[in-house]
């Protein structure tokens, strides 16, 4: 018998893997209008929608890859949803098949088949300051954030100034990476993706807070975010990255991206990073509020 | 819509073009990253792959109760992984065992088109992170090879499909969708910036 804390968090383990937050599902009917009828883009993105139907009828995975498993857990909650209530969620969502077995020693090559062991889940407790995670409530919340390898695979980091690009320091510099990033990138990722960017920071808080940036909802409001400078960029590469053409799983088309997020941090003198988290539109996020 | 039935015969595989849409029917056999490391070093072929059909897939599968295989394997979602990290295995892995159906997503580099020009085998884009759609595809788990040696996400799985559908991205001709959207993207990105 589990407890109905664990049941709860199976259940939220079952949602994210199986249905797609609303704004993201939006972002892709709304893509799917743009396409031209009967092209590869069209087809791939109706393929998509059906496939996320399929999922959310049978509460069962929308993409095999089920990711790393992040947890972000409000810290009021610390002393409830443990580590060891989280594994237990984890273990018991992996043996319904809601979660694959996704967990390999990268020592031995063995597989962890409940998804736990040293670091797996990745659980963080975070302050009620840092909680822009997906919930806009005051209430406790534990957000889950499903990442698949795909998409990890193609995030990136860059150094300026880039010679090879010609990019410098500076906002200029930085719109050259993230668009050369997403060149690069084409459809592997599985386009069409989201991108969380962070400009600044040290190489790991430049990779931690890019891939923060892929919480906020894809249709949330801009004067939220206070900085115009960072608002005009994210529409800019947005349009931008769709006239390179890529499209729905680099088959060509006119929806490569889903949305651009950007943050900034400060830097030392030295170092300027721009760092691309690369989420594809398997975009599995959702939270549960306790 | 071209019907593909196993097993692959060569002449029907060599009449594909890119971009051709094909719906694949009959036995197909997962295999990725481990799978191919194996293969590089020696290691013997579990099934065999002549006239077959080789998925870059790491399905989920649940066990049911009951006896025989079929009745204890059951997949709940089986998309296509990322081709690209087979690429160095891929050329000589067509030549030796006969594959005639490569299916993932991403398409593989020049190496992996010209041993498919070369012995007859096509490169089948999937849409990756369809595990459900595809999952729906699969009728039969008949087997699994390598199961404990690899884990569920990397063995072999022996899938009877039914009307499993994609894109022919690389063809037998040395045809590959991916370069010419490569070539348009890296031609419209020069413009930009």
């Amino acid at each position: 018998m589990s407890s109905p804390l664990v049941n709860k968090l199976v259940a939220l383990i079952r949602s994210t893997s199986s249905s797609l937050p609303q704004d993201v599902l939006k972002a892709i009917k709304s893509a799917a209008r743009k396409e031209r009828k009967g092209s590869s883009a069209a087809v791939v993105l109706k393929t998509i929608l059906d496939n996320c139907a399929i999922a959310r009828k049978r509460g069962m995975p929308l993409c095999q890859d089920t990711g790393t498993l992040t947890f972000f857990v409000d810290e009021r909650l610390r002393r409830k949803v443990t580590p060891a209530v989280i594994r237990k969620a984890v273990a018991l969502a992996t043996e319904k098949g809601y979660l694959r077995k996704n967990t390999i020693d990268a020592v031995t090559g063995k597989s962890y088949d409940d998804n736990c062991a040293e670091g797996a889940p990745v659980l963080h407790y975070v302050s009620g300051s840092r909680e822009s995670r997906g919930s806009r409530d005051s209430r406790p919340t534990v957000t889950l954030v499903m990442k698949g390898g795909g998409s990890e695979n193609m995030s990136r980091q860059y150094s300026l100034p880039d010679a090879a690009l010609g990019a410098g320091r500076d906002l200029a510099g930085v719109r050259m990476c993230v668009l050369d990033a997403v060149q690069k990138i084409q459809g592997y990722g599985c386009a069409p993706g989201i991108l969380g960017v962070c400009i600044g920071g040290d190489r790991a808080t430049g990779y931690e807070v890019a891939k923060e940036q892929l919480l906020r909802p894809l249709d949330e409001r801009t004067d939220k975010i206070g900085q115009t400078e960072i608002v005009k960029l994210e529409k800019r590469l947005l349009k931008e990255a769709n006239a390179l053409g890529i499209g729905p799983m680099g088959l060509g088309g006119k929806t490569t991206l889903l949305g651009v997020k950007v943050a900034a941090r400060t830097r030392v003198p030295a170092s300027f990073f721009v760092t691309v988290a690369y989420m594809c539109w398997a975009c599995r996020r959702r939270s549960l509020q306790i | 819509m071209k019907n593909l039935k196993y097993p692959f015969d060569e002449k029907s595989v060599r009449s594909l073009k890119a971009g051709d849409a094909v719906s694949i029917t009959g036995r197909i056999y997962t295999g990725r990253d481990k799978f191919h490391k194996f293969f590089a070093d020696g290691g013997k072929l579990p099934v065999d792959f002549r006239d077959g059909a080789l998925y870059h897939c790491g399905p989920v599968v649940i066990r049911n109760q009951g006896s025989g295989i079929s009745d204890q394997w059951r997949v709940v979602a089986a998309g296509p992984t990322t081709s690209v990290r087979e690429n160095p295995y891929e050329p000589d892995f067509i030549a030796k065992s006969g594959v005639r159906l490569i299916i993932g997503k991403g398409g593989m580099d020049e190496k992996t088109l010209a041993a498919m020009k070369k012995h007859g085998c096509v490169y089948i884009q999937a849409v990756g992170g369809g595990g459900a759609i595809y999952a729906d595809a699969v009728k039969k788990v008949a087997g699994v090879s390598l199961l404990k040696e690899f884990g569920a996400a990397e063995a072999v799985w022996h899938l009877d499909v039914v009307d499993f559908c994609g894109v022919v991205a690389m063809d037998a001709h040395g045809h590959s969708l991916f370069d010419k959207v490569r070539r348009n993207s890296k031609e419209a990105l020069g413009n930009l910036i």
